[in-house]
């Protein structure tokens, strides 16, 4: 996909050019997906353990934060951030994880038995 | 069902949706001029509020702002609504492509099929224009690709109803009525005005104060948040500054044209002159954005790097802080 940029010609008069990207844009976005895939990786490893609910790998996975999630279930962060307790997340009813598997557009069968590994 | 709808590409979505909404009811302004008129140019840094888990910086103010204040500035009303409802939203759409009438969207981009993988940020600031309907399928024009596109119902609904910051809500726009003659030169000055007076405004997070605060900010970053995540925020900063939409160097070079154009319409040279003291300006930001990825490559993090940044963005700050004084004796 190209862009466009706004870049002066010779005579130093306003132009339109289209760019594939440069480096330090290309850098900049490099680091923010490295940053994600830390994360999501963190949160697998702590879902093995059985220190986090599937619920908070598939929110890094979706690259959402609390308040973005919260605002897509419809219920209060608080709420949502218990919810990534392994121990509360076995408790859930199937109408709550649907409204997050929806969220994530997967199954509930597919957030029920994530594991991590 | 397609409209007579001519799609421009350009380098920011509410700039380009504005143009080529204008231009279909027969009015030629380019994204330079509306960018101008609408007092784009903008700097704001918000600490408190967190973006991708960085503090929230822009370039640019609120969305929907620049439209609007062109919109007043040029005499033209636009039709702006929301819907709790995402089927009335549907219907009120389909409407107004029957009426023939090319209509803006507000949209979040997370769902955008058409868009690259590695932009699908939950941002919910994004505009796009719908001029027909076939097979099922909205015709999109969204002028930060360089072609149309199409969406399907269910997933122009998902991208209309989008959660998290700044939700569209259905948010569908049009304009309504454009005046036979429009006062360019007046316009033209009082978006320079406003740019100016917001650039110097005597507030903290606003303008080039603001970006003083970030500039004094870096090496406190480094001394109290360690090497990771000073450099994550210094790329947040650089994404805002140079990512989709900007045109480059954090809009100073679409400001550049628009000052350009301005000083042909004003016959005003002072204003062509300004035009390459605001280029030379975005390209120190374009430097700064170099430096600030070398930090990544090299993983430099030696104390003194995070001092010369400050020290670049101080000097950036003072040339524009010197530009915008000079830019409101000039007209």
């Amino acid at each position: 996909m190209t862009e466009v940029l706004y870049v002066t010609d010779e005579n130093n008069n306003y132009t339109t050019a289209n760019s594939i990207g440069w480096e330090a844009k290309k850098a900049a976005l490099e680091e923010s997906l490295a940053l994600i895939n830390e994360r999501i990786e963190e949160a697998r490893q702590h879902v093995a353990n059985q220190t986090a609910s599937p619920i908070v790998y598939f929110m890094e996975l979706n690259k959402m934060d609390l308040q973005v999630l919260a605002a897509y279930v419809g219920m209060w962060q608080w709420r949502v951030k218990r919810h990534g307790r392994p121990g509360i997340f076995k408790t859930l009813s199937e109408s709550v994880l649907k409204k997050y598997a929806d969220a994530f557009g997967i199954s509930v069968d597919e957030l029920r038995n994530f594991n991590g590994k | 069902m397609k409209l007579n709808f001519e799609h421009h590409q350009t380098a920011h979505c509410e700039n380009g949706v504005a143009s080529n909404l204008l231009l279909n009811k027969g009015l030629k302004l380019s994204e330079p001029m509306i960018f101008g008129i609408g007092s784009g140019l903008f700097f704001v840094y918000l600490p408190f509020l967190k973006v991708n888990f960085a503090p929230g910086f822009s370039y640019r103010p609120m969305p929907g702002a620049i439209f609007s204040k062109a919109a007043k500035r040029l005499g033209i009303k636009i039709k702006r609504l929301k819907f709790s409802d995402p089927e009335e939203a549907r219907k009120a759409l389909e409407k107004n492509l029957e009426n023939n009438i090319p209509t803006g969207l507000q949209v979040g981009v997370f769902n955008l099929t058409y868009f690259p993988e590695e932009y699908k940020f939950h941002f919910n600031a994004h505009n796009l224009v719908v001029y027909g309907k076939e097979d099922g399928k909205f015709l999109i024009s969204d002028p930060v690709m360089d072609y149309t596109t199409t969406l399907t119902e269910a997933e122009l609904e998902k991208v209309r109803y989008a959660k998290g910051a700044l939700p569209p809500k259905g948010h569908m726009y049009y304009p309504t009525y454009i005046p036979e003659h429009v006062n360019l030169e007046d316009a033209i000055k009082k978006g320079i005005n406003d740019t100016c007076k917001n650039m110097l405004a005597p507030v903290p997070i606003i303008g080039v104060k603001a970006m003083r605060w970030v500039a004094k900010s870096i090496p406190k970053w480094a001394a109290k948040k360690g090497t990771k995540t000073t450099n994550h925020y210094l790329g947040q900063l650089i994404r805002m500054q140079e990512e989709i939409g900007t045109g480059g160097g954090g809009f100073r070079f679409i400001y550049g044209a628009f000052l350009q154009e301005a000083s042909v319409i004003l016959k005003n040279d002072r204003l062509k002159e300004l035009s390459e003291e605001i280029t030379m300006i975005g390209d120190l930001w374009r430097d700064f954005a170099v430096d600030i990825a070398r930090v990544y490559k090299n993983r430099n993090s030696k104390s003194d790097i995070y001092n010369q940044l400050s020290k670049t963005m101080l000097h950036i700050a003072d040339l524009e802080e010197t530009f915008y004084k000079k830019l409101k004796k000039a007209i």
